[in-house]
């Protein structure tokens, strides 16, 4: 895909009073940012963000056209357009953030899980923390006949593939879904019972006991470390190295409706997840001032802060630096690669929600279907024409062909190469392959 | 005006009627403010009395912050929209409302004009229909097993059936009414125009005999018996019902809105939860009380309603 650079300016807004939906979590920055400084406004766009109850709620809204977009979960889009859960053709050409993402366990849980951990010279833990430390703690419960429950936030959201990663990874069954036998709980021969939690009631079910662990986005883990109830153990950034978290999505109904108005929507997000990585995350402090706002986020300053100024605190007093904790922008953090949208397809085929086998070609099929590099090359370069960024700050749209470069960052070392999923596939100990079927 | 000193018995009505609720207010005040105390959930202490009264002026100072970001809001409009005629004069350009957050008092002026508006649908629907089963046995036979089955209903399970409905069949590109406006109106509607419609049936159902002989001797038309004896001798078992049924539609408002996230307080309460910061719980205490105020207040108004339009004027309203 080439685009020659005296391209015609982008023409009006076809719609100008917008509505987005989000999710309370740190991650949906982009939006507010886009908002506070102005960056809808310097498109000619009158937008209103709106918190929604949960991403069930949010996803029906954007299809029945309530909202104008939302800030979903990757596998929120990919999930509706092949028909897991409610079926839509939803598109994004906008990857809003990288990690973000940790697990937490109760107290108790990590109390048990302790002796099993190596510990380094000045009696710290060693990081990253493996499951194979949890698998123990796991047995017991199953010796005793009791379940070792976890929660995670949606049946396609990212938590939810991270926390079956890591499990799997440390010998830890999570379970499979069989929607084709009407079974979609998750549950199937699984040593732990993931299920499904709204994000904010994490640290109250936690404490409550119903959950010994859970896997969530910021502020939660955090908050649980501030108000005493649990030990966050791994941020995801251990588990995937600068993994894809969440993107903006719309209806393509509402995008082939109103092209102009979403190339001008990404413009602004790009202007505001390039704002908050500027001078080495120099901007942070001040957006975690309006994060903390009623109106976005909503938690206290600090519990905020901690995350998205580049530390995360594990145990109490356990402070250390992950300063691409939350990344915006950096490394290409808002190009929305096929390879992203593969992986997530992947581990819908692992864990059975994709419940038969399909050749490598369909995964890119859904890929290009529902990621739109093209949308993204054409705001970027409006935005490089305007002189508002600089052509260095994006990938190369002449050569770039939507496949990141094989990742090797994974916490059980397996690569991922996005050309061959099903090759992928079978590198895994535990999760559907070729032609299983549960 | 006489000059009298106060008759022993006016002092004990005046303090019967002053003194007695403010004791009782200071009283729950106090065990309040004790058990607040007492009670650390993970987000901190409960919210006694004075976490409220802060919270309180807090949010007023929230409002009036939001208020002066909307002045700001318009001002850049004005100047971009002067920009673009001086650019091109024959444009068409538009001021916009604010796009900002609805603030805690603009959350409750939602609420009432929902409930208000809801209240008056199933008032429009229930008093008609009840005037008619009242006076035709008949149909009170027929439609009695319907109204018997849908009075009972949780809001909450009318909901989804709602919100499908409505996004369905309310389909327009320059709607009237918000989406969720409608849904939170209807379910009002469906909730409560059950007490209103039995009330007044009831109430119709049992006019005195000697009434009804008066009609039949005097060979009133239908109509007339219904405006001239019908209504008039229903109205305080109509007021009944529709006093009930404005307490069961500002319940079932907050709970609609918590659920289905639609403008409210129910959605501000819900909101509050979600942000789990150390002001939250003080918040929703604030609106807990605002909500509590407002139930009281609309009873009242119905009240007032109620002996103004009543032709008993010696009836004890309470």
């Amino acid at each position: 895909m080439t685009l020659s650079l005296a391209q015609a300016a982008i023409g009006p807004p076809e719609k100008e009073d917008l509505k987005f939906g989000f999710i309370k979590l740190t991650d949906m920055a982009p939006l507010a940012i886009a908002y506070e400084k102005g960056y809808f406004e310097d498109e000619g766009l009158f937008v209103q963000v709106e918190a929604q109850a949960n991403w069930k709620v949010l996803l029906d809204r954007v299809i029945d056209g309530q909202l104008d977009g939302a800030h979903m979960l990757a596998g929120q889009p990919l999930g509706a357009t092949i028909g897991y859960g409610t079926q839509a053709h939803i598109i994004t050409a906008f990857s809003m953030d990288l990690n973000g993402n940790g697990i937490t366990v109760s107290n108790d849980i990590w109390e048990r899980m302790k002796p099993h951990i190596p510990k380094d010279a000045d009696g710290r833990p060693v990081h990253p923390i493996k499951a194979d430390y949890l698998k123990p703690v796991v047995d017991e419960f199953k010796a005793q006949g009791k379940p070792f429950n976890m929660g995670m936030v949606f049946p396609v959201s990212t938590h939810n593939y991270e926390l079956r990663y890591w499990l799997a990874a440390g010998g830890i069954h999570p379970g499979f879904y069989a929607p084709h036998k009407g079974d979609i709980s998750g549950q199937l021969s699984a040593d732990a019972l993931l299920s499904v939690t709204p994000p904010p009631q994490m640290p109250a079910t936690l404490e409550a006991g119903t959950i010994h662990g859970y896997c969530v986005g910021e502020p939660w883990n955090q908050q649980a470390v501030f108000k005493g109830i649990g030990v966050p153990i791994i941020t995801d950034y251990e588990i995937w190295k600068d993994n894809p978290e969440k993107v903006f999505g719309v209806s393509k109904a509402w995008a082939d409706a109103n092209p102009n108005t979403h190339l001008r929507v990404v413009k602004a997000m790009i202007r505001a997840a390039k704002w908050l990585d500027a001078n080495d995350n120099g901007n942070r402090p001040e957006a975690v001032e309006i994060l903390s706002r009623p109106e976005y986020v909503g938690a206290d300053y600090e519990v905020i802060a901690n995350s998205m100024t580049g530390t995360f605190e594990y145990e109490k007093g356990d402070i250390r630096e992950v300063p691409d904790f939350n990344v915006f922008f950096r490394h290409n953090a808002t190009y929305p690669y096929y390879s992203d949208a593969i992986w997530y397809l992947t581990q819908m085929r692992r864990w059975g929600q994709i419940e038969d086998a399909k050749p490598d070609s369909w995964f890119m099929d859904i890929a290009k279907k529902v990621y739109r590099p093209d949308i993204y090359a054409q705001a970027a370069q409006s935005l490089i024409e305007e002189g508002k960024m600089e052509a260095s700050e994006f990938p190369d749209f002449g050569t770039e062909d939507g496949y990141r470069a094989p990742q090797t960052h994974f916490i059980d070392g397996i690569t991922y190469d996005g050309h061959s999923p099903n090759d992928y596939l079978k590198k895994f100990g535990i999760g559907l392959k070729g032609d299983d079927k549960i | 005006m006489s000059l009298r000193a106060p008759s022993a018995d006016s002092v004990t009505r005046i303090a019967r009627a002053l003194l007695l609720p403010l004791l009782g207010l200071l009283v729950f005040v106090f065990a309040w403010h004790i058990a607040a105390r007492n009670i650390d959930t993970s987000l901190g202490k409960f919210p006694g009395p004075t976490q409220v009264y802060e919270q309180s002026f807090g949010l007023i100072a929230d409002h009036q912050r939001e208020r002066g970001r909307e002045a700001a809001f318009m001002e850049r409009q004005e100047k971009r929209n002067a920009a673009t005629l001086a650019k091109d004069p024959g444009a068409e350009v538009r001021l916009r409302n604010y796009t900002g957050k609805p603030t805690f008092v603009d959350q409750i002026g939602t609420s009432l004009v929902t409930v208000l508006a809801g209240f008056a649908l199933a008032s429009l629907i229930a008093i008609p229909l009840g005037i008619l089963i009242g006076l035709n046995g008949t149909l009170y036979a027929a439609l009695n097993p319907l109204i018997q089955l849908f009075k009972p209903v949780s809001p909450l399970a009318w909901l989804p059936l709602v919100t499908m409905v409505v996004s369905a069949l309310y389909v327009s590109d320059d709607p009237m009414f918000a989406k969720s406006f409608v849904t939170s109106l209807i379910t009002v509607s469906l909730c409560s125009l059950w007490p209103t419609l039995i009330n007044t049936a009831v109430g119709v159902s049992s006019i005195s005999q000697d009434l009804k002989n008066v009609s039949k001797v005097l060979r009133l038309p239908f109509m007339t018996h219904v405006l001239k004896i019908a209504i008039p001798a229903s109205i305080p078992a109509m007021f009944t019902g529709l006093r009930l049924s404005l307490g069961i539609a500002w319940m079932v408002l907050i709970a609609a809105e918590m659920l289905a996230q639609n403008p409210g307080l129910g959605k501000f309460v819900w909101d509050e939860f979600q942000n789990g910061s150390s002001d939250s719980l003080g918040r929703i205490m604030v609106a807990v009380l605002v909500i509590g105020i407002i139930g009281f207040m609309l009873d009242r108004a119905m009240q007032l309603l109620q002996s103004r339009i009543s032709w008993d004027k010696n009836a004890v309203v309470r």
